[in-house]
Order: structure tokens, then sequence, then C-alpha cells
């Protein structure tokens, strides 16, 4: 093929490094090898270079250098979160989240529920995938200790009101955790005006490598230490630092911070070019989320009469790399549970696609991708015994 | 991403067959939208002979989907109706060098399939079971299609009875009388135990503290020690010894060997037991 392109969207599942990251990390691996914790030269030198990098993801999220941990990923951050607070807090056995978590969060509750004794709600949402505050509020009870609820939505990209959910915990003196691996380099995020308590982030998805991210812990919030060991981290998170790419996440932030406006018009712009054009070209076609409270990035579409794991075998074939919601590309045999929880109708869960951009994407791209995807899915529907063209 | 074969790669990306007969004497149906995916077959079959001289599909579903019923056409067209009813869903997957465990269910849709259009040609009604025997309501699978698979493939666990029917795979509320089919099938003794259904808190609470009174205290309390419930906590249950049993060294031993191993069996498997402070 003389145009064939390799296109890469599924940003929301992991990104392209940044060069600028790479090369902020690569003295780490070599010459700048100390224990920021040592007494000496060695570890000093490479100790200033941390505080630096805290500081940078602290501004990104105007907060406090003293209220960011690292960790070693998101996951790591949400059960961080999640377990620090009930160990801190154990006279109260209610918690609260959504339908529509990250397994990181949503797993963790279940695992409550089974083995800790905990009363667990899950708030459901609706169909563009938003929640019902009213019903928020109604589940935070005098027994509840923490709502933990998403500022993004991975598979739809809906955005949930963090500041009145924030809010309400307060009022109600329920610690307010969210997730918001998806939300932070992509929307703005102020903690100084958030009433947040505690928040997870993930360097990946801000174009670090794989192994690295923080969580946000509000200055006065009780919780505890997740790993226990020497005095890193305030002894919030015990380990000796993972400092080339601590070193990374701060540089990442710092450019987020820069890319934050670009993130929020130019990607929006080809966002909506792409989910515009393929909704023009191709008939019986969906948004999945709630279409303008969205993250700038993400495009969900659901294909009616058509297979998810199909139309990814043939866009990934012609170059182009993105997601699915379907059941067989997950190995489960139920569409995804976010798109289960928004009732997606099966005529579509199962063609549901999902498209995520980053500031690396550029309109040549989407052009590709807009000339690409509608012809398979007209090949998989001349396939199909449900679709009519003549509807 | 799965590992399929060079073959099912090929018969997905250049689907042999593909599309209508307008005149097709045999058609058969299977899945629907609900279920994921859905499989229609057209034969085209001689009445004088019985030979199979075009078969042609539709598809809805994944790439080993629409790779089985590109083979199945492929390797029914030219058979008799005798012939291709012997066609069994493994030989389907032996066809593509073979399909994910998890993905057997594709070519078992093809069989089925398969059995309708020859049914339909036959002009035999294929019997709508009742729902009494429907056993996975999520797919709707009834039981005798899954005692079908089951002897024809030789499976032995829930499991593999999920990769190639998919019952068991939703909500899981079938997965009991799954268990109850292989039983049946390969003989009363299970491959896995039969699990307890899940007792609810206030049951674990009540059957620990009874567990504990009438068949570990007195064991305890004949050698001049005791033993007192402090607290439960979800899986975790807390103990002080008292008497002689408090402060010997062996003590620790005792409670991991008599107590846990007592409560695990009795009551749950997942149980823990922590030696109260104070």
């Amino acid at each position: 093929m003389t145009d064939f392109k390799q296109v890469y969207l599924d940003n929301n599942a992991t990104c392209k490094t940044s060069p600028g990251v790479v090369e902020a990390m690569l003295p780490f691996f070599g010459d700048l090898y100390g224990n920021p914790s040592s007494m000496h030269s060695f570890g000093g030198r490479v100790a200033e270079h941390v505080i630096s990098a805290r500081a940078k993801v602290a501004a990104l999220l105007n907060a406090s250098p003293e209220e960011i941990v690292f960790t070693s990923c998101g996951t790591e951050s949400d059960n961080h979160a999640i377990r620090g607070t009930l160990e801190a807090n154990p006279e109260k056995k209610h918690i609260v989240t959504s339908k529509v978590e990250h397994p990181a969060v949503l797993n963790v509750f279940r695992f409550l529920a089974k083995r800790k004794g905990y009363r667990v709600t899950e708030l459901g949402v609706n169909k563009q995938g938003d929640l019902n505050l009213e019903e928020l509020k109604a589940a935070l009870t005098p027994d509840t200790v923490l709502l933990s609820i998403m500022a993004a939505n991975n598979e739809s990209g809906t955005l949930f009101p963090i500041d009145e959910i924030g809010a309400i915990a307060r009022e109600k003196g329920v610690i307010f955790h969210t997730d918001a691996v998806q939300a932070v380099g992509k929307i703005p995020v102020d903690l100084k005006k958030l009433p947040v308590d505690l928040l997870s982030l993930s360097g990946h998805k801000l174009h670090t490598p794989k192994g690295i991210g923080a969580l946000y812990i509000r200055k006065g919030t009780r919780i505890s230490p997740f790993i226990i060991g020497g005095h890193q981290e305030h002894g919030r998170r015990a380990g000796t630092e993972n400092v080339p790419y601590i070193i990374g996440l701060g540089q990442a932030c710092e450019e987020a911070m820069n890319d934050i406006f670009e993130e929020n018009n130019r990607v929006r712009k080809l966002r909506d070019k792409l989910e515009t054009g393929l909704m023009s070209q191709i008939s019986h076609a969906h948004i999945n989320g709630n279409p303008q409270w969205r993250l700038p990035n993400t495009s969900n579409i659901g294909f009616e009469f058509i297979e998810g794991e199909a139309i990814l075998l043939h866009l990934s074939a012609a170059g182009i790399a993105a997601s699915s919601g379907s059941a067989c590309t997950s190995g489960s045999l139920e569409p995804s549970h976010v798109l289960m929880a928004m009732q997606v109708p099966f005529t579509y869960a199962h063609g549901s696609v999902r498209f995520s951009l980053s500031k690396f994407t550029t309109e040549d791209e989407i052009d590709y991708a807009l000339k690409t995807i509608p012809p398979v899915v007209q090949k998989l529907r001349d396939m199909s015994p449900f679709y009519d063209p003549k509807k | 991403m799965w590992d399929y074969t060079k073959s099912v790669m090929d018969h997905f990306s250049n689907p042999r067959n593909v599309g209508k007969i307008e005149n097709a004497n045999g058609v058969g149906e299977v899945g629907s939208l609900a279920c994921g995916d859905a499989l229609k077959l057209y034969l085209k079959i001689d009445p004088e002979t019985g030979k199979i001289e075009e078969a042609r599909f539709q598809t809805f579903g994944c790439a080993s989907a629409i790779a089985s019923a590109s083979a199945l056409t492929e390797m029914v067209k030219g058979m008799s109706i005798e012939e291709a009813s012997k066609v069994t869903n493994d030989d389907i997957a032996r066809f593509l060098g073979g399909l994910p465990e998890q993905k057997m269910h594709c070519s078992v849709m093809g069989r089925e399939a398969l059995e309708a259009a020859i049914a339909n040609f036959k002009g035999e009604e294929i019997a709508e079971h009742e729902d009494a025997t429907v056993i996975c309501k999520c797919f709707w699978v009834d039981e005798q299609k899954l005692r079908e698979v089951v002897i024809e493939n030789k499976l032995k666990t829930v499991e593999e009875v999920t990769h190639y029917t998919k019952a068991g795979g939703g909500c899981g509320g079938c997965v009991p009388d799954i268990k109850r089919i292989l039983n049946d099938i390969n003989g009363t003794k299970a491959d896995e135990p039969v699990e307890k259904p899940r007792m609810t808190n206030l049951q674990r609470i009540k059957l620990i503290t009874e567990t504990i009174e009438t068949k570990i205290a007195p064991i305890l309390r004949a050698d001049g020690g005791d033993i007192e419930l402090v607290d439960i906590d979800g899986y975790d249950v807390y103990v002080k010894l008292h008497g002689a049993c408090a402060g010997c060294s062996g003590a620790k031993a005792t409670l991991q060997k008599i107590v846990q191993e007592t409560l695990r069996k009795e009551v749950d498997p997942d149980i823990s037991i922590i030696e109260a402070s104070k």
C-alpha cells in the first residue's frame, strides 16, 4: 500500500512517550544514580531534581508539593487512596462509588464488600453516562466514610462535575477521592478550588513511560500509608524513589501545563472533525457519552449491526489503532460495564469503538482515518444479517 | 490481542462465500444481536441428489465468527447432506488450524446453523425448546444443546462449557445447573467441589460462634484452657486465649492449627484467625 500509515487513536489506553520526557529522564539512568535520601552529594544532587519534579506535578494541579505522593501507577494511587482511608477511619462501614469506575476502583470496592464487610453503594448513570447528583447526595449517610467518583470516564469521555460532587461530600463529612487519570493534563484541574481530598493520576496517560503515578493527599486528610517501610515520601509511601520516572513525570506535567490550551482546542477540533466526519459518512451510528460535557480527546461511537473486534482488526490491518467495548475484545462475553451501565442497546454496544487522540495526533492522520474507517464499517455491514441498506 | 492462526486471519480478512442465495432451499439462522454474534447460512441443495451445490453466509460477529462461517461454507460445498450433517464444531476449528479456547463458541455456532439449514431443507421444524429447559437465560442456551456440546467435545469444567456455548458467561446464575449437567454426563465424580452458597454476614457470624462453642472450645477446655471470641470483621476472626493456653509457646500454633482449620472447614475457606491484642 503506497499510503500506508500508522495512526494511533488509542491514547486513553496509553500514549506515545514525549521526546522531552525521555530526554529529561536519561541522565538518571546514568551518572545521576544517587539515592535522594543519602547524606552526600551524590544523593543531594538527585534530591534537588526530585524536589523540582514534585513541584511541577503540584503546579499542574495547583496543589502544594507536600501534598503529592509518587506511586508506581494510577492503580496503586487508587488502592492507596481507598484502602488507606478506610484503615485510618475504621469506625464507619459504608462506601460509595459509581458503576462506571475503572476496575482499579470498582474491583477494590467489590473486594471490600465481599471480604471486609463494607456496605457498598454503586451509583448508576443515565444514557449519556451522567450521575444523578440528588441520588448521590441521598446515598451519603452518617456511616459513609468514603466517596470515590472518577473525574472523566476512560471509555465514554464523559466528565463528572467534581466541584459539585466534592461540595456534597464535604457537606456530609465524607472523604472524597477522584480517579483523575484520564482528566489530568487534558482539562484544567485546580485543587485550590476543587473540594477534592484525594486525587489519582497516572504518568503514561501524560506521555511518560509506564511505571509512575501520583496521589494527591489534601493536607489534613486522614489516611494510612499503603506501603510501609522507610521514611520516603514522608512515610506515606515507603520504598526507594523511582527517580528517573519521577523526573519524567515532573517534565510531563510541565509539558501538560504548557500544552493544555492546545489540548483543549486543537485536539478538540481534530476530535470533532473525526466525529462529525464519521457520523456524516456512516448511517446508523451513535455517539456514546455526553456530547457536550466530555473530554476533548475522546470519541466513542457505536456502529449498529457489526461487532467491535472485527472493526478493530480491519482498522489495525490499515494501520489504525483504536479500542472497543465489545465483549469479544475483552475475552468476556458481555460488552463493557460502562456501556451496559449507560444502557447502550445491544444493537450497537457490541459495535462500539473508542477513538482517543493526543497532542501528537495530526490533521493528516485524522484525514487518513476518515478515509479508512467508513469502508471498513461498510464491508462488515455488507456481510451482516441485520443490516438492510434500504433502511 | 488474540492469537489467531494465519488461516483464521485469512478467512477473516478475505471471507469466502459472503452474501445471500436468493433461491436457497436450506436456510439456518442462529444467534442474535444481544448475544453478540449471529450467523445466517444459505444452502442450495440439489433435491434429486441431496448434494450441496452452493453455500453462502451472512454474519454479525468477531473475527473468529466470520472465519468460522467462511470455513464452514468452504467445507460443506460439494458434500451430500448426509456428509454435511456429520460435520462437527471441532472439524470447523481444525479446518482453521484451531481457535482460541474462548472462541470455540464461534465454531459451535457454525455447526448449529448448518444443522438448522439442513432441517429447513428437509422441512423439519426445529422444535422451539420450552422455556423451562433453557439453562442460561443470558445467552439463551437450553439443556439439550449443552448436553450435546459437552458430550461431543468431552468438556469437563464450567469454564470450558462457557468457552464453547457462552452459557454461564453472563450473570453466572446457571453455573450450578451447568455443574449438574457436567456431573451427570461425566459421572458423579465432580471435577470441582460444588461451592456452598455464600452465607450472609449474619449467618457467617452465627456459624463461627457456634463452631467455636461446640467444636473448638471443648478441645481447649479439655487441656485446661479456653478461647474467647472477641470480634468478627468480614472473614477475619479475632480471638483471645485464656488459662493454660495463654502465654504457652505453642499457643500460636494451637490457634493456627485447631481454630483456623476447623473454622475454614466448617464455615468458609477464606477465614483468617487473628489473635486479639490486649
